[in-house]
């Protein structure tokens, strides 16, 4: 009876945690899907096991370590920008994977001093592990995140749409996609108990492609991307309880069922 | 001051120390219709950005009427195709959302039939048209248009150009039209700015009747243009470099840096 109790309980939280980082990263991923800033997503997520690893050795909480080395990256890129001998993709691949490299670095140098962190945690995320208070964080963090979304929603659609008819029609163009950038990086830095590093790109692009299909109007999309995103972690979370399969990957290839199938109604002109 | 919609004053601008636009100065006033030409390269669309606050002038200054509404139809504009989106929402993105005023525009623009549509799979000329009602949604007092007869042929260009002066007589906006054409501009026009890196006249185009080889060449084609005669003091070499009308170069009056 207490077991079963303790199990409900557990799976619960994850399943809560799951949902919030969905809710969240289901409608930042449409912004992302429509700046094509995919790659830089994924660099945001890569650098963040940096933060993390600053995070437990300054002991913050991991999302102030994310959002610190997410906004030390995104600096970066800008100062590398200015140079227009490269190209951002290039830019991106290179912090990217050097972020990644010196992360591993990190971990193994400190490893000794901080027996608690696991890598394989922090690459592909471990959903059952999340903590009724971490629970709390997670979703508070994601309530916020969701609220700012909301209130800069009509400038982050203008500004995705042309930047310059945006400036003119009085949008701080600058800020908004630096205010964006920052709550990206909480979402990544929230959704690396859920999905892992690894993956978080995943989470934030495969709902919005899915979503993209059936949607006429930006808000449509954007609603419809958290659906898939919510639908995604249900279905991702059940098969990997039924077959014991590792959460996060799980997660990922539902969404991936999710994009394969909506592609095939879409051909069937469903 | 009134009676100035804006004015600029020695408009320079530098980029990686090349001078793109050299002691500029021009005025526009309300309901004047003035048309910008110079060759390609001439600095026309960087002018237009200074204008629009887009860009900052290494020197010099813009002034405009206090709290001007301008209204921007720029050379190109690429949507993502990633991005749904009818056309009302596009208008409603200005933050002009209200859905009266936005169906007024459409409807003025002659549009209305393509609210729902999405704005990607509109052709260019209704598109041009969408941008046009976009840019009327703040009731303008100045509308910017950059390049708006490119692509179109003779025809197109003709109904573009009485649409413009129709807006401007309905909504008595100043209109600045960006053209690449040289010599034939817009009839309505009061003003024609030539540009090239610096202003190198200005003026009023001729009745085209006045020059009876154009009409002789295109014929009743021509409705709704004037020729422009250009009288420059001088002329550029290859690089761009002032040459007096004799043959001699100018030293050119360098832009003040801040």
């Amino acid at each position: 009876m207490t077991d079963s109790f303790v199990f409900d309980d557990f799976v619960v939280t994850a399943l809560l945690a799951g949902i919030g980082v969905a809710l969240a990263a289901g409608a930042l991923g449409c912004v992302v899907v429509w700046r094509r800033m995919a790659y830089f997503g994924d660099t945001l997520a890569h650098a963040a096991l940096l933060g993390v690893v600053l995070a437990l050795s300054m002991q913050w909480l991991p999302v102030i370590g994310v959002v610190v080395i997410g906004v030390a990256v995104t600096s970066l890129l800008f100062l590398l920008e200015r140079n227009r001998e490269l190209s951002t993709d290039t830019l991106l691949g290179i912090l990217s994977h050097s972020a990644l490299a010196i992360g591993m670095l990190a971990i193994a140098l400190l490893q000794s001093r901080l027996p608690t962190i696991d890598v394989m945690t922090i690459l592909f995320g471990d959903i059952l592990a999340v903590s009724q208070s971490e629970l709390w964080t997670l979703l508070a963090g994601t309530l916020v995140v969701l609220v700012i979304f909301g209130s800069l929603w009509r400038k982050l659609v203008s500004l995705s749409c042309n930047e310059d008819l945006a400036r003119v029609d009085g949008v701080a163009v600058a800020r908004i996609k630096y205010i964006f950038m920052l709550l990206l990086a909480v979402v990544i830095a929230f959704a690396i108990k859920v999905v892992g590093v690894l993956l978080i790109t995943a989470l934030l692009i495969v709902p919005a492609a899915c979503a993209r299909l059936f949607s006429r109007s930006p808000q449509q999309m954007m609603l419809l991307a958290t659906l898939f995103a919510v639908l995604s972690v249900l279905l991702g979370f059940g098969a990997s309880l039924q077959w014991d399969l590792p959460t996060g990957p799980a997660i990922v290839a539902a969404a991936a069922c999710l994009f394969a199938a909506s592609r095939l109604l879409q051909r069937e002109g469903v | 001051m009134t009676d100035i919609v804006l004015r600029a004053e020695n408009l320079c601008y530098v980029k990686k120390g090349k001078h793109i636009l050299q002691n500029v100065n021009m005025v526009l006033r309300p309901s004047e219709i003035a048309t910008l030409i110079g060759p390609n390269g001439a600095g026309k669309t960087t002018l237009v950005r200074l204008l629009l606050g887009l860009e900052t002038p290494t020197s010099g200054s813009i002034i405009r009427q206090l709290g001007l509404r301008i209204g921007y139809v720029p050379q190109k504009v690429a949507i993502p195709n990633a991005l749904p989106l009818r056309v009302r929402d596009f208008l409603a993105l200005s933050g002009i959302t209200d859905k009266q005023r936005i169906a007024a525009v459409l409807r003025e623009m002659d549009v209305d039939k393509l609210s729902e549509q999405a704005v990607q799979q509109i052709s260019g000329g209704e598109f041009q048209r969408v941008m046009l009602a976009r840019a009327l949604l703040n009731e303008p007092q100045l509308l910017i248009l950059d390049e708006p007869a490119q692509g179109l042929d003779v025809i197109g260009q003709q109904a573009l150009y009485e649409k413009i002066s129709t807006i401007r007589d309905r909504h008595h906006c100043a209109v600045l039209m960006v053209s690449h054409d040289l010599h034939l501009v817009m009839a309505a026009t009061d003003q024609v700015i030539c540009l090239n890196t610096h202003v190198c006249c200005t003026g009023h185009p001729d009745d085209i009747s006045a020059h009876p080889e154009y009409l002789k060449l295109f014929g009743d084609a021509l409705d709704g243009l004037a020729v422009y005669a250009h009288h420059h003091d001088h002329e550029h070499d290859v690089h761009g470099n002032i040459v007096k009308a004799d043959g001699s170069h100018v030293a050119q009056e360098d832009c003040r840096h801040d």
